[in-house]
Formats: structure tokens, C-alpha cells, sequence
């Protein structure tokens, strides 16, 4: 009992009324972050001549090419992503647990890596074709265009349709499908009418996962040679001064309007999905019978194209570094602490930012609260080149001398960074303010604390460690971002990242060797972070 | 720390003081005068007054949702009134001026326990001790781990201590400053059945051990009567009755706090002269409870516990008059359904070995060695007395 009582004044402060300067400071932040989207929508707008720059024919093959490579590659990751978690979970797959996280792990080779690495193994004088060569096959299927964009992708963004549709299988009650089947339903006819209703909104918010993941990369279509809207933009940036930039801000907005259709399709076709309290998952798994050794192939079959060609390829490099056709290391200490330099300083600017923004969200149920919170996951949905587009252009109009000597440039990409990332801080450290019943800091206040005190002594350090997973999470993904921080680094700024790029742009592979294996390490703890998190169960 | 600051507050239940509890004697340590709390157009709390004496324990008993946590909040600080006053030893607190928590010397026991989990036993009870030395803070925790049985518990973490010793723990935390009033919100709820009795007991008796003047929030009635002093009986919103637990049972004031404190029937009647004329016969009038002469020749109902009428087999030479229609057997106790040949119908508690037949007639009578309440028909309280 008392429960009444308290939902009527738990979420309310002493008088109702929201505390002046959280209230103030949580809108600050949310205008910050939701300025380069305005910035970006204010130059486009102003373009000469948006609207023919819109109907364009270079615009318009952009827009067709971007749709088909956000199709296909969405489409490549249903196919691949739910029969495996199918395999996985419901079936008397061999080596289940070992697949469970097999099947995950693609997620941990940042998709340009893996388009690198595809090219040099399968591309024109690549080492297939080296290989081949002698066989007298002098020609291979081109890799570049869109077929093998959608490949690459698909192989490395499935992985978020994997683990939503095993999440959903998991937590649905099998009993559902038994009394599917008592009720006179065969095994197909039960997945369709009862299971596929219930997965369905895992399913799609992991499709719009890749499907957001595939229109805002932009290292895997420049690196494969494909015209779509982020690899324009990045080319034409250059000469932002000059025509290129209208033609850019106009490009970026279309990005974004996409974006929001992306954003608003996933929220039609979710629905309400029900998961049960406490799953019943005690049903027999399905026999595959001789299918078994079929199923192991193809799944087998995914993992080696994902995880083994980029493993193989780039240890060849590592191996063959010092040869006149992949170059020296060329490794410095530099890149290192430049990348982690940029990710702390992004890693704790987001999570001083991230705790006002969920502790006002968490504990004061107002409409404001949550429109500061949400504010802050647009620039998720903003993709990392338009981003460093807007903060071009700002630093250029505004910046002045200390545009031109640089030195606005690093703040500058930190401030992206946290735009892009700060969701992922503010969302584990609203969880873990959640988490902390409110009594606690009015016990504190019955004791003789401030309200100020009371937040030292009580709520900080028991939000803490959501607070610092977060931000863990923002440094490991910061370290792996390729656009924002080759549009904004200053002259003569090297991260690993912009070394593996420029060993791309340059053609000695051998200097993309090391920053590569390091950038996969980050991956891989970001990536168990983030199960660990989310309580990834392989069973 | 002594115990001659309580009040001997039990020892009234007979006389004019009932129903009068601000002139009792003993200091009001809190006053609520005419406090309302609105959210939006809700009204929670609805004109509330309210005195709270030195050293008593008086409970706010009522059901879900009739206002009794959010009083108890506005006590402690952590809300606003929207009206009316709050005095804490007559200083006001809420209204004309408001103190944060932080100040009112007030302690809380929440109904969660609210333990900060980051910390250790020790430092739970340590936590309102910041203005205090080291040593003699490191005195006063080892006095209230004593005090509430834990010696050995102070270095465990609250996830480590089992419910009992965790509400001792807060108990312990909450009275470490010394609290001029302690606040105690639906403490026994997170308890085990078992456990919760238990604690009952103990609870007070360490309240009165520190002397310290409470006030605690139930909705269970069987914990109001026996840890309290007094209690006020709360109904959406509003005050119905304050009392000590005998004066709340036995003469309510509302037919809602007849029925909210245990079983209550209610016998429809008919005063004439000297008796009231029911369907298990006359009773004197003598035998029901500040009955004025102005009611003579009115229907009244007056009110049974189970415990008060009696149904037996009639003997040969009596007439029965109702039929048991529903027998629940409560192991020691069997409580029979009665429909009264008058077409009331009654609740008789019977010790287990006593047994009436179902679906036979009975012959139903009047077995109580004390006052009975009544209410005129039709109304949902009792007129005041001319010594209220």
C-alpha cells in the first residue's frame, strides 16, 4: 500500500515546481547539441539555388544510390541475421554457444577495416587475383560498386539484427508456441502466426539499426567506390569556401530528412511487441535432423568471410610490412596518444554532460525533461560527416584566426564527438539514476544534508559507475570514428584512424597494419562492454 | 535517553479526555492546523489538524491512498502544504514560513528503510552525525547499535542484513540525531508476516527506551492498536477520528471507521423509552454509549463486534430468531454469518469447539461487558457529544 500515495508525489519535487538550474543547465546542453543540425539546415536553406541543386542529376543519382545501398544492405542483414539467431536459439544447432558469439563478433571490425581489407584480398592486383593468376584468371568480378558495398556492410552491421532477434527469442515465452501447436497448429504455421508477431519489433528496431548504420557510413562506400550521399559530401567538402558548399549543406540535409524517414518507418512497422514477464523457455528445441551439418556450413561459412578474410589480410600486411608493396610500419607513439587524448577528453565531456541530462529525465517526470533527453539522441541519427560538415563551416565563419591557425579545430572535434556519443552516456547513466530510489536522498535530507549534500553524499557515488560505463562506451567508440575526425583534425594531427585511412589513400597498406590490429582491440572491449551491459547471455 | 518523558496516555480511556487530545497534558511537539495538500485538482489532504504530544506514539492508520504517507512527508519537509500550518514546538515550519528537512530536527524511517547501500551499517547510523567529533561519533553509534541489537552487524553492508536488521538499522540511523519527532512510514510493511509481529514489539519498545516522540503510517489496523498511543483514523483526506486504540475500536466515530478497525454489524433499531428495541430484543439504554434523550422514539443502528452477540441452539422453552447462513472456520475462532429474522445480519465470533449447525434457526443474544456505539439511521457519523 502507500503506493498511491507516493506515485502521486514521488515525481515532484518539494513544491511541484522543477528546480530552476537543472532545469536551465539540461536545456543548455540540449541546445548545444542540437545546434550543428540547425547550422546545417540554415546553410541549406540559404543555398543558391538549393532547389536546382536538389533536382540535380548528381544529387539524384546520390539519393537512388544511397536508397538501394540502405535496401540491400538492410535487407542482407535480415537474411543473414534472424535465421542465424534462429539457429541459435530454438534448434539443435552443434557448437550453439560457440556460434552464439562467433555470429556477434563481425560487430567488433569497424566496417571500413573490413572494406579495406576486402578490397586488398579481393580487388583488382589483390591477393586473390595474385593467387588466381597463375590458374590464368587475369579478371575478377569487380569488388568495388554496389554489390560489394552491400556485401561488406551487410557482414559487418547483421550482428545488430542477430542480437535483437535472439534477445526477443529468448525472452518469449515458448509456451505460446506449444499452445500454437496443441491448438492444432504445425510447426511453420505456429512461427508465423505466434512467433514472427512477437519478434517483430526486435527485428526492426535491429533492421533500423543498419539501416541508420549503412546510410551514415561513410568509409565503406568511399573505400569501395561508391557514390552516396556521405562520400559526396566528404568530397566536395574541401572546397567548402567555394561552390562545393552549398552542394554539401544541400546534401546533408536530404541525409538527415532520410534519416527521420528511416527513424519514422522503424516506429510504423515496430508495433507493440509483448515480452513476458518470467519466459517460459522450457520447450524441446527443434530437430534440424541431416540439416544440422548444412546449418553449421552456412554459418560457418558467414563467420569465415566476416572475421577471417580481415584477420588474414591484415596480418599478411603486418608480415610483409617492409616489402615494397605494402610499405614501412611507419608506426609513432603519437597516434596512440592522440587517439586516446581525443577519446578521454570526449569520454568525460559527455558524461559531465549526460548526468544533469538524465538525472533531470530520471527523476522529474515533466514533458521538458524529456524533450532535453531526447534532444540529445539526435545527433546519434546525425551522421558523422554532416557533423564534421556543420563544424567546418562553423569554425570557418566563426572562427577567424583561431580557425585558421587550427586551434579551434581540436575542441571542435571533441564537441562532435560528444554530439554524436552523448546518448550512449546519458542513457546507462539514466538507468543507474533510475535505479536509486528516491528515498535515499530524502533519507539523506532527514539527516541533516542539503539538497546539495545529499547528491555528493548519496546519488553521486551510487550513479557513478553507470555514469562511468557510459563513458567508457563513448571513449572506445570515439577511438573507432572516421569522418568527423578526418574532416576536423588540425594539420599534422594523427590518430589512428586517420593512419589507417591515409595508408588507404596512399596505397602502403603496410602502415594501415598496426593502427588496424589496435582500432580492432578497442572494438572488442567496446563490444564486451557493451554486452556486459546489456547482459549478453551466450546459452 | 530515559523513558519518564512518556506520557501515561493509556491510562485516559475512560474519561472526559477522550476525543479531546489537545488540552491532554504533555506539550504538543508537532501541531498540524487546517493543512491541505493539492496536486493539480486532486486534493490529497483536505483540512487537517492534528497535535502530536510529547513522547506519545500516535499512528495515522487508514487505507490506500487517503493521504496519511503524503502527511507524513509534509511533516518531515520533503513536501509543501498548499495550505494550513505545520508548528514543530510551536515554531512554524510549513506555511507561513517553511524549513527544509534538513533543519526541522524531524527523523524519517522509510517504509523501504531507504539504507544508502554504498555504505556500512556503522556509516548508515554515522550519516547525521557529521557535526560531531570523531570520537563521540564513533560513542553514539556504538550506544544505538546496542541500543537496537546489532553489536556485532556495524561493518556488514545493508545488502548483507536480513529485513529485520535492516529496519533496526534505520530505526538506529533515524534516532542517531536525536530527533526532536520521529517519523516512521508503514515501517512493519517490507516485513515478513512472522517478522512483522515480532518487530512491532521490539520497534516500541526501543522507542520508548529513547523517549522519543512518533508518529508512524499503517494501513494495517491490528499494528495501529498495538504499538500505538493514540491513532488517528484517516479517510480520503480527511481526519474521522483520534483516539487511543480502545477509544477507536470500541466507540468510532463513522461507520467507516467501524468497519475499517475490524468486523462490525450493525443491529437496525428503534429507541423506546428505556430500551432500544433490536432483532436479538430490547437492549437498555443505559447499555449504548452517550444515547441522548432527544433520540427516544428514533431508529438508530448499533454497532456489534463478532465477539459481542452470541448464537446458540435454542434452548427447548425460546424461540429462535435468525439462521446461521455462513460458517468460516478460523482454526482457534469460528465466525458465523446470522441472518436476523428482522433481516439484519450479524457476525458471531465462537471459540472452535462451540459448533451451530448451518441452515438452522438460532437463537441470537447479546453478550458485550461494555458500552455499545451506535448511529442514527441513515447517517454516516455520530452526533457529537455535548462533552466533545
Amino acid at each position: 500500500m502507500a503506493t498511491t500515495d507516493l506515485t502521486a508525489v514521488l515525481d515532484r519535487d518539494e513544491d511541484g515546481a522543477l528546480p530552476v538550474g537543472l532545469t536551465l543547465l539540461s536545456g543548455a546542453i540540449a541546445a548545444a547539441v542540437l545546434s550543428p543540425l540547425v547550422w546545417v539546415a540554415a546553410n541549406a536553406l540559404e543555398a543558391d539555388g538549393a532547389v536546382s541543386l536538389i533536382t540535380a542529376p548528381t544529387t539524384v543519382e546520390v539519393f537512388i544510390n544511397s536508397g538501394l545501398l540502405v535496401a540491400g544492405v538492410t535487407l542482407g542483414s535480415l537474411v543473414l541475421g534472424v535465421p542465424t539467431a534462429y539457429l541459435t536459439v530454438r534448434t539443435d544447432l552443434p557448437f550453439k554457444r560457440g556460434f552464439s558469439v562467433l555470429l556477434a563478433m563481425p560487430l567488433v571490425i569497424p566496417s571500413y577495416i573490413g572494406a579495406f581489407a576486402f578490397v586488398s584480398a579481393f580487388g583488382p592486383r589483390g591477393t586473390l587475383q595474385g593467387l588466381l593468376e597463375p590458374v590464368g584468371i587475369e579478371t575478377l568480378p569487380s569488388i568495388y560498386g554496389l554489390s560489394g558495398t552491400v556485401l561488406v556492410l551487410t557482414l559487418y552491421t547483421y550482428p545488430y539484427v542477430f542480437l535483437t532477434t535472439r534477445a526477443a527469442l529468448k525472452s518469449m515465452d515458448t509456451t505460446l508456441v506449444d499452445a500454437a501447436r496443441t491448438l492444432g497448429h504445425g510447426r511453420r504455421e505456429a512461427f508465423r502466426k505466434v512467433t514472427v508477431p512477437q519478434i517483430r519489433p526486435a527485428v526492426a528496431a535491429g533492421a533500423l539499426l543498419v539501416a541508420l548504420y549503412a546510410l551514415s557510413d561513410f568509409g565503406t562506400p568511399s573505400i569501395m567506390r561508391y557514390n552516396v550521399f556521405t562520400s559526396v559530401i566528404y568530397s566536395v567538402y574541401g572546397d567548402i569556401l567555394g561552390g562545393g558548399r552549398d552542394l554539401a549543406a544541400v546534401l546533408s540535409l536530404q541525409l538527415v530528412v532520410v534519416t527521420s524517414i528511416i527513424l519514422a518507418i522503424e516506429s510504423r512497422v515496430r508495433g507493440s511487441g509483448v515480452t513476458a514477464e518470467s519466459p517460459n523457455t522450457r520447450t524441446t528445441p527443434l530437430r534440424l535432423g541431416r540439416w544440422r551439418w548444412v546449418a553449421v556450413a552456412a554459418c560457418l561459412a558467414v563467420v569465415v568471410a566476416a572475421l577471417a578474410v580481415p584477420l588474414a589480410v591484415l596480418t599478411s600486411w603486418l608480415a610483409g610490412a617492409g616489402q615494397p608493396t605494402t610499405g614501412q610500419l611507419g608506426f609513432e607513439l603519437s597516434y596512440v596518444t592522440n587517439s586516446v587524448g581525443v577519446a578521454a577528453a570526449a569520454a568525460l565531456v559527455s558524461a559531465l554532460a549526460a548526468l544533469p541530462l538524465a538525472y533531470f529525465a530520471a527523476r522529474h517526470d515533466s514533458r521538458l525533461a524529456s524533450l532535453f533527453e531526447r534532444a540529445s539522441y539526435v545527433g546519434y541519427a546525425v551522421p558523422g560527416v554532416v557533423m564534421g560538415l556543420a563544424l567546418v563551416y562553423f569554425g570557418a565563419t566563426y572562427g577567424g584566426d583561431l580557425y585558421r591557425n587550427g586551434l579551434i579545430l581540436l575542441p571542435l572535434l571533441v564537441f562532435a564527438y560528444v554530439v554524436r556519443f552523448l546518448p550512449q552516456a546519458v542513457g546507462s547513466s539514466r538507468t543507474s539514476v533510475e535505479q536509486v530510489s528516491g528515498r535515499l536522498p530524502e533519507a539523506a535530507r532527514t539527516l541533516g544534508r542539503s539538497p546539495i549534500g545529499a547528491f555528493r553524499d548519496v546519488t553521486l557515488p551510487l550513479v557513478a559507475p553507470g555514469v562511468a560505463a557510459g563513458a567508457a562506451l563513448v571513449f572506445l567508440t570515439t577511438m573507432k570514428e572516421l569522418p568527423a575526425t578526418l574532416m576536423l583534425r588540425p594539420a599534422g594531427f594523427s590518430t589512428l584512424v586517420t593512419r589507417v585511412w591515409t595508408a588507404y589513400e596512399s596505397g602502403y597498406v603496410g602502415q594501415a597494419a598496426l593502427p588496424a590490429f589496435v582500432l580492432l582491440f578497442v572494438s572488442a572491449l567496446s563490444m564486451l562492454l557493451i554486452l556486459r551491459m546489456e547482459g549478453y547471455d551466450v546459452e | 535517553m530515559s523513558s519518564e518523558l512518556r506520557a501515561p496516555a493509556r491510562d485516559d480511556r475512560d474519561g472526559a479526555e477522550r476525543g479531546k487530545p489537545d488540552d491532554a497534558d504533555g506539550e504538543p511537539v508537532l501541531e498540524l492546523d487546517g493543512v491541505t495538500k493539492r496536486y493539480g485538482d486532486a486534493t490529497v489532504i483536505d483540512d487537517l489538524s492534528l497535535s502530536v504530544r510529547e513522547g506519545e506514539l500516535l499512528t495515522l492508520l487508514g487505507p490506500s491512498g487517503c493521504g496519511k504517507t503524503t502527511t507524513l512527508r509534509l511533516i518531515a519537509g520533503l513536501e509543501r502544504p498548499s495550505g494550513g500550518e505545520i508548528r514543530l514546538n510551536g515554531r512554524p515550519v510549513s506555511g507561513s514560513a517553511f524549513e527544509p528537512p534538513e533543519v526541522r530536527d524531524v527523523g524519517v524511517v522509510f517504509q523501504e528503510f531507504a539504507l544508502f547501500p554504498h555504505l556500512t551499517a556503522r556509516e548508515n547510523i554515522a550519516f547525521g552525525l557529521d557535526d560531531m567529533d570523531e570520537a563521540a561519533r564513533t560513542d553514539r553509534v556504538d550506544d544505538l547499535l546496542e541500543l537496537v541489537g546489532l553489536v556485532d552487524h556495524g561493518e556488514k553492508q545493508p545488502g548483507e542484513l536480513s529485513g529485520g536488521q535492516q529496519q533496526r538499522v534505520a530505526l538506529a540511523r533515524s534516532l542517531a540525531p536525536e530527533p526532536h519527532l520521529l517519523l516512521l512510514d508503514e515501517p512493519f510493511s517490507n516485513l515478513d508476516v512472522d517478522l512483522r509481529v515480532e518487530m512491532r514489539e521490539e520497534v516500541r519498545s526501543i522507542l520508548q527506551e529513547a523517549g522519543v516522540t512518533a508518529v508512524s503510517v499503517t494501513h494495517d489496523q491490528e499494528e495501529a492498536m498495538s504499538i500505538s498511543d493514540r491513532i488517528a483514523v484517516m479517510y480520503e483526506g480527511q481526519l474521522e477520528q483520534v483516539d487511543t486504540p480502545e477509544g477507536v475500536f470500541q466507540q468510532p466515530r463513522s461507520r467507516f471507521v467501524a468497519s475499517f478497525l475490524g468486523h462490525a454489524s450493525f443491529l437496525s433499531g428503534r429507541v423506546e423509552g428505556d430500551v432500544v428495541e433490536t432483532g436479538v430484543g430490547d437492549i437498555p439504554t443505559t447499555s449504548i454509549n452517550g444515547l441522548a434523550p432527544e433520540y427516544d422514539g428514533t431508529d438508530i443502528d448499533v454497532m456489534v463486534r463478532p465477539d459481542d452477540v452470541v448464537a446458540r441452539r435454542p434452548a427447548p422453552d425460546e424461540l429462535a430468531n435468525g439462521e446461521v447462513i455462513h460458517r468460516r472456520y478460523l482454526g482457534p475462532t469460528v465466525l458465523y454469518r446470522v441472518r436476523l429474522d428482522s433481516g439484519d445480519v450479524v457476525g458471531c465470533m465462537h471459540n472452535h469447539a462451540e459448533e451451530v449447525p448451518l441452515d438452522e434457526p438460532v437463537s441470537v443474544s447479546l453478550d458485550a461487558d461494555h458500552d455499545l456505539a451506535w448511529f442514527p439511521r441513515g447517517s454516516q457519523g455520530r452526533p457529537r457529544r455535548a462533552d466533545d
